[in-house]
């Protein structure tokens, strides 16, 4: 496309012989100047953060004294020696099985909803609001869920199962339990709206074709439907391992990370900002970024084995 | 038979409702009730009377929700604008231009939404704080309007679109590649321009990490940094607390409900491709 179009360009700037030398001019120049902002932007904020982010990690350094100590390796032993650091691990398999739970949910409702259903507009606008909203409002909604004699025991007292009802928050064996169904409530509606929108773009014919033959919803749910957005589900499957590891907000605004709720990246900001151990954390950032990119890769080439 | 699926259809499809709204439904309950209404019915129990405003009068004033309010809308305006019009050029030079080291323009910032942003705070908070930027609105506006590659992909697909005998009669006419932007593709981009609106309206509105950690001076506090702070005087005030996660909400609300059609429109297209 670039190509026809600079090969068009330059016809059209043959035909203007006297404006040629004029064009190329201003090609360059523009090129210049419409890149110049936006990389400085980018190298500033994106790349310049990452080198840095890298030689801190080497470095014990408190981010304000002027000189920082060479330390090598130790920041790593440090994090893989100490079992505070290794914990946080633990909790991102929470937020890692949630994935699986919302996935299913969003590819039901999903489903369910690009076939024929009344009320189809408001179904869907609900199932997807809770995804634009604020995760701050999002976390005081949750705590208020969650708080003794709130929502949630309330709802199970009515129900019947009131000998259920507990410190949703304040056991630490269930702590994470329910951070991460807030999850699945903040972010299953996304996850909803990508598969309806790859749903939505599989040829109706296919469905009228499958009607004639007499095929039922589940068949062609198994045998269209599943194959068509294969590949955005093994995806966002794939994407939730580093989103698991990246889980920071809700546990964050909710808890702050107590009672063993701390993610990598909680682990990673307190070390930072509360005790200034800016070459530890930037080590610990550094091993976060090493796993997301590994997990990106592996995606890309199971992606790219099945395209072959 | 189909009737019994029809039954079960539907059943999950109100149960699915009824899981995203108790939460919020059972907040705006409580934002309505008085201190010792809140105090004596549980939170299932609509209030007695829906006039009672005094705990979002309460929110509002003691929350200084007017300055988060004032505060978010300066900085997305201006970080907006700008993400928007450097989305625009770089897509521009990159559509229309071949040029040597175009791959590479576009690989780099594809290669930037690899490394997470939350990964790489620490070294971005020594960065901002040594341009003196801590403690000022500038910080996060700069670090909102830097061009990200979902916006560059949504225009490049719009510029593919645009015919390029547009620009060829334009230039016939004498037009600058300048005038040609401002003339031509600008108002071509239009309804791109809307979707990226959206996306990064509705995520700067929403974040909280990067007003929390660069402005933490109380007179730069945007929404959901008023909305924190709420936590620490508010501790037991559920029902002040409530009205301000309502107020939160509004504004979200309103925008969903009108622009409905281009959200997910914008959602789709951001992501899918």
């Amino acid at each position: 496309m670039a190509q026809a179009t600079y090969q068009k360009s330059t016809k059209v700037s043959k035909l203007l012989s006297v404006k040629n030398f004029n064009y190329k001019k201003q090609k360059m120049l523009i090129i210049i100047l419409f890149s110049l902002i936006p990389m400085t932007l980018l190298i500033t904020f994106s790349y310049l953060p990452l080198v840095n982010m890298i030689i801190y990690s080497f470095h014990n350094w408190n981010g304000m004294s002027p000189n920082k100590e060479w330390v090598g390796f130790h920041n790593y032993v440090l994090m893989f020696t100490r079992p505070e650091y290794f914990t946080v691990f633990v909790v991102s398999l929470y937020y890692f099985f949630a994935t699986f739970f919302q996935m299913g949910l969003a590819l039901y409702f999903a489903t369910v909803l690009s076939f024929n259903v009344k009320f189809k507009n408001f179904f869907k606008g609900v199932i997807f609001f809770p995804y634009l909203l604020n995760g701050v409002a999002i976390g005081f909604i949750f705590l208020f869920f969650f708080r003794p004699e709130g929502t949630l025991d309330s709802l199970l007292t009515l129900v019947g199962l009131g000998e259920y009802t507990q410190l949703w928050l304040g056991n630490p064996d269930l702590i994470n339990v329910s951070l991460a169904g807030t999850s699945v409530w903040r972010y299953m509606g996304f996850n909803f709206i990508i598969f309806l929108g790859a749903i939505s773009s599989i040829s109706k014919e296919i469905y009228e074709a499958a009607d004639i033959d007499g095929a039922n919803s589940w068949q062609k749910f198994r045998y269209i439907i599943l194959p068509s957005i294969k590949r955005i589900v093994e995806l966002n499957l794939i994407l939730a391992i580093s989103g698991a590891i990246g889980v920071f907000e809700i546990p964050f605004i909710m808890t702050g990370g107590a009672n063993g709720s701390t993610t990598f990246v909680i682990q990673t900001m307190t070390t930072a900002f509360e005790y200034n151990r800016i070459g530890l954390a930037s080590a610990m950032a550094v091993v976060l970024l090493i796993i997301i990119i590994i997990v990106t890769l592996v995606q890309r080439l199971l992606l790219r084995d099945k395209e072959a | 038979m189909k009737y019994f699926w029809a039954v079960i259809k539907y059943l999950s499809l109100i149960i699915g409702v009824l899981i995203t709204a108790i939460p919020i439904v059972v907040v705006l309950f409580a934002s309505f009730k008085t201190r010792e209404e809140y105090a004596t019915t549980g939170p299932l129990v609509p209030p007695e009377s829906w006039l009672n405003v005094e705990n979002y009068v309460r929110a509002f004033t003691e929350g200084n929700m007017l300055l988060g309010f004032a505060n978010t809308t300066f900085m997305l305006i201006i970080s907006v604008f700008f993400a928007i019009l450097f989305g625009a050029m770089i897509a521009y030079i990159l559509s229309r231009f071949k040029f040597r080291g175009s791959k590479v323009l576009l690989g780099l910032f594809l290669l930037a939404t690899l490394i997470p942003a939350v990964t790489t705070q620490v070294a971005t908070f020594q960065i901002i704080s040594g341009l003196g930027l801590f403690n000022t609105r500038w910080s996060a506006i700069i670090l909102f309007m830097s061009t990200d590659i979902i916006a560059v992909y949504i225009f490049l697909q719009f510029l593919d679109r645009v015919s390029i005998s547009l620009d060829e009669s334009a230039m016939l006419d004498g037009a600058s590649y300048f005038t040609i932007f401002r003339k031509i593709i600008l108002p071509q981009l239009k309804p791109a321009m809307a979707t990226v609106l959206i996306i990064r309206g509705v995520t700067i509105y929403n974040d909280f990490y990067i007003p929390f950690l660069y402005m933490p001076r109380p007179d730069l506090q945007v929404v959901s940094t008023a909305l924190f702070r709420f936590q620490g005087p508010y501790g037991s005030q559920w029902e002040v607390i409530c009205a301000g996660v309502i107020i939160v909400i509004i504004p979200t609300l309103i925008v969903f409900i009108l622009l409905q059609k281009y959200i997910y429109n914008g959602f789709t297209e951001g992501s899918v491709k």
